[in-house]
C-alpha cells in the first residue's frame, strides 16, 4: 500500500474548526455554570419504581430515570445482589458481576429449554455469514476443535488407570 | 415487536418482545427507523463488559419516527422523525448544565462512572436499546433533534453516535495547525477522527491499524498517511522515526478494549478479563506521543483496571483527555458540517441489512468479514 502526499489546503473544511482558545480542551470544567452548591439542581420528575433496580452504593438516592430491561433474578440475580454492596472501586464488585453475566448464559438456555425452545446456537453465532464469506476459516476451525477433541479423548484413554493395576494401555 | 436478544457472549437473535411504553412523564416511544452495530457494542457482544445481562436488547445508534410521548414532552410530537443521542441526559444535573451530557447524574442508577447509554448493559443504566422496532426514549425534550428535511437518514442515523465521537476525539486533542495527529484505530470511530482532525487544521494524519481493507478505506477517505502495525515492528519507533524522532503532536485511541497487537494485553483483556479489555492501542499511544503532547481517548473500556504506562504519562508531561461524546452538544455544528459537505458519512455505511439478519450482522462486523466497516440495520416496519 503506496501512502502518496496530502496537501491539507486541498481538503474540504480543512482548518475551519481550528480554535486556538481550545486549549486546554473538551472537556473541561465550565466555571460559568457549576454554581450549584452539591446536588442541588431542580430535579426532573421521578419515575415510579415498578422493578427491581440495584444501584450503586456509591449513588445517595435513586436518579430520577431508571432502565427496566431484565431485572435480576435466579442465581445471576442473587450474585448481583451481592455485587452492588461492594462500590464501583472495588474489583470484587465486578468480578462478581462477571461470574453473574456468565451464570446468567447458562440460566438463558435452561429458560430457553423450559419453554420448549432449543436454541440454535450456530445461528446465534452467524454461522450463515461464517459459510458465505469465510468458508475456509470455518473449516480450519472445525479441523482444529477435531483435532483438540480427538486429542482429548487419545490424553483421557491412555492416562485412564487399568483395571488390574498399573497406568493403562501404552499406544 | 421484533427486538434483538441478547443470549450470551457471540450469541444475539432476533425475538419477539412487548412494544415499550412511556414509563416517565419525559419518555417518548420511538419507531426505529435505522439503527447501526456500533463498535463498542462489540465489547458487549464479546462479554467484556460487565453487568450485561441475557434478555437485554443492544443498539444506542438509532433514529425514528416518535410514535408517543408523555404528558411532559413539549419539543416532540407524534410522527417527528428524530436523530436520537446514544446518551441519555437530563439537561438539568450538575454535568449536562455544563455541556457533559454523556455524564448525566439523574440516568443511571447502577454506577457513577458511567452516564446513561441506551442498550449497554445495566453498568450503563440497564435501558433497551435500538436494535429493535420500537425503543423507550426517555428525557426525549433534551437528547432528540429532529432530523433536518434534506438530510439523507443514513448521515442521520451516523450522527448519533460515529460522527460526535470520532468528531470529539479530534477535539479533545486540542489540534492546532500543522501539528500531526495519529490515530490508532480504523473503524469508523477512527476514520471519522482521522477526517475531523483536518477540519481543526492538522498537517498531517497518520492511521494505524492491522486491517488492511480498512487502512485502504481510510488512505482514500479521511484521507490519510496509513500504516499497517504488523508490517512495521514497533508502532513507537515507527512513529518517532517518521516525526523527526520527537513523536507526534496528538495520538488518539479509537479502538478500546477489543485492541489486537500484544499477546499479554489479548490473555489478560480479552480472554481472561483480568483487565478491562486489551490496552494496547493506549499503551502505544502514551509511548508514541511528543513530551507535552495530547493523547485523546474515545475507545471504550471495562471499568477495572489496565496495564498502561502511566510513569510515562507523568514523565512526558502528557495531557490526556478522554470522554464519552456529548452528542447534543455537537449536532448543531456537525449537521452543518454535512449540509455544506464537509463531512460525508454515509460513505462509512458497508452493509445495509434487515433487522432480521441481525446475528449474521453481528458476526460480519465482530469478524471483520466481507469489508465490513459499518452495518446498518433496517426494521421491517421501516421497510413498509
Amino acid at each position: 500500500m503506496r501512502n502518496l502526499p496530502i496537501d491539507p489546503s486541498t481538503i474540504p473544511g480543512w482548518g475551519i474548526d481550528a480554535d486556538p482558545r481550545n486549549d486546554p480542551t473538551y472537556p473541561m470544567r465550565d466555571r460559568s455554570r457549576d454554581d450549584d452548591t452539591g446536588m442541588s439542581w431542580e430535579r426532573p420528575p421521578l419515575q415510579t419504581r415498578r422493578v427491581e433496580i440495584l444501584a450503586s452504593i456509591e449513588h445517595n438516592r435513586l436518579p430520577a430515570v431508571l432502565g427496566t430491561s431484565t431485572p435480576p433474578r435466579g442465581l445471576s440475580g442473587m450474585i448481583r445482589r451481592q455485587a452492588f454492596k461492594y462500590s464501583e472501586s472495588q474489583w470484587t464488585h465486578w468480578l462478581m458481576l462477571m461470574a453473574a453475566d456468565r451464570v446468567n448464559v447458562v440460566e438463558g438456555l435452561v429458560d430457553d429449554v423450559g419453554r420448549g425452545r432449543i436454541p440454535n446456537v450456530p445461528a446465534e453465532m452467524g454461522i450463515r455469514s461464517e459459510l458465505a464469506h469465510n468458508r475456509a476459516g470455518f473449516v480450519e476451525k472445525v479441523a482444529i476443535a477435531g483435532a483438540v477433541v480427538g486429542l482429548g479423548i487419545l490424553l483421557a484413554r491412555v492416562t485412564r488407570p487399568h483395571p488390574h493395576g498399573g497406568r493403562g494401555r501404552r499406544v | 415487536m421484533l427486538a434483538m436478544n441478547y443470549r450470551g457472549p457471540y450469541r444475539v437473535r432476533l425475538d419477539r418482545k412487548p412494544v415499550p411504553v412511556c414509563e416517565h412523564v419525559q419518555d417518548a416511544v420511538i419507531r426505529v427507523t435505522r439503527t447501526c452495530i456500533c463498535g463498542s457494542d462489540l465489547h458487549l457482544y464479546h462479554g467484556m463488559v460487565p453487568d450485561t445481562r441475557v434478555g437485554m436488547t443492544f443498539g444506542h445508534e438509532f433514529i425514528g419516527v416518535v410514535e408517543e410521548t408523555g404528558s411532559g414532552v413539549n419539543n416532540l410530537a407524534v410522527g417527528d422523525h428524530v436523530i436520537v443521542p446514544f446518551n441519555i441526559a437530563c439537561g438539568k444535573c450538575h454535568f449536562c448544565k455544563q455541556g457533559l451530557f454523556g455524564n448525566c447524574h439523574e440516568s443511571n442508577a447502577q454506577a457513577t462512572a458511567v452516564g446513561a447509554i441506551y442498550g449497554y448493559s445495566h453498568t450503563a443504566g440497564g435501558y433497551d436499546g435500538g436494535q429493535a422496532e420500537y425503543v423507550r426514549v426517555p428525557y426525549a425534550d433534551v437528547g432528540p433533534c429532529k432530523i433536518p428535511p434534506t438530510m439523507d437518514l443514513d448521515d442521520a442515523v451516523l450522527l448519533t453516535d460515529v460522527v460526535p465521537t470520532g468528531y470529539q476525539a479530534a477535539e479533545m486533542g486540542g489540534i492546532k495547525q500543522g501539528d500531526t495527529v495519529v490515530v490508532f484505530g480504523a473503524g469508523p470511530v477512527g476514520i471519522m477522527a482521522a477526517r475531523s482532525a483536518w477540519l481543526f487544521g492538522a498537517g498531517r494524519v497518520i492511521v494505524i491499524d492491522h486491517v488492511e481493507y480498512r487502512l485502504d478505506f481510510a488512505r482514500r477517505y479521511c484521507p490519510a498517511e496509513v500504516y499497517n502495525f504488523r508490517s512495521i515492528e514497533d508502532p513507537v519507533v515507527f512513529l518517532k522515526k517518521t516525526t523527526d524522532s520527537l513523536g507526534p503532536d496528538v495520538c488518539i485511541d479509537a479502538v478500546g478494549g477489543d485492541a489486537a497487537g500484544n499477546a499479554l494485553h489479548t490473555l489478560m483483556g480479552t480472554k481472561l478479563k483480568l483487565e478491562g479489555g486489551s490496552a494496547i492501542a493506549l499503551h502505544w499511544a502514551i509511548n508514541a506521543v511528543k513530551k507535552g503532547g495530547t493523547v485523546s481517548i474515545v475507545g471504550v473500556y471495562g471499568p477495572t483496571g489496565n496495564m498502561i504506562p502511566i510513569g510515562n504519562v507523568v514523565n512526558k508531561g502528557i495531557t490526556v483527555r478522554a470522554n464519552q461524546a456529548s452528542v447534543k452538544r455537537l449536532l448543531p455544528k456537525l449537521i452543518d458540517h454535512i449540509e455544506a459537505g464537509r463531512l460525508n458519512p454515509k460513505e462509512l455505511i458497508t452493509h445495509k441489512v434487515p433487522l432480521e439478519e441481525i446475528a449474521d450482522a453481528y458476526h460480519i462486523f465482530s469478524a471483520k468479514l466481507d469489508g465490513c466497516i459499518k452495518p446498518v440495520l433496517v426494521p421491517p416496519t421501516a421497510r413498509a
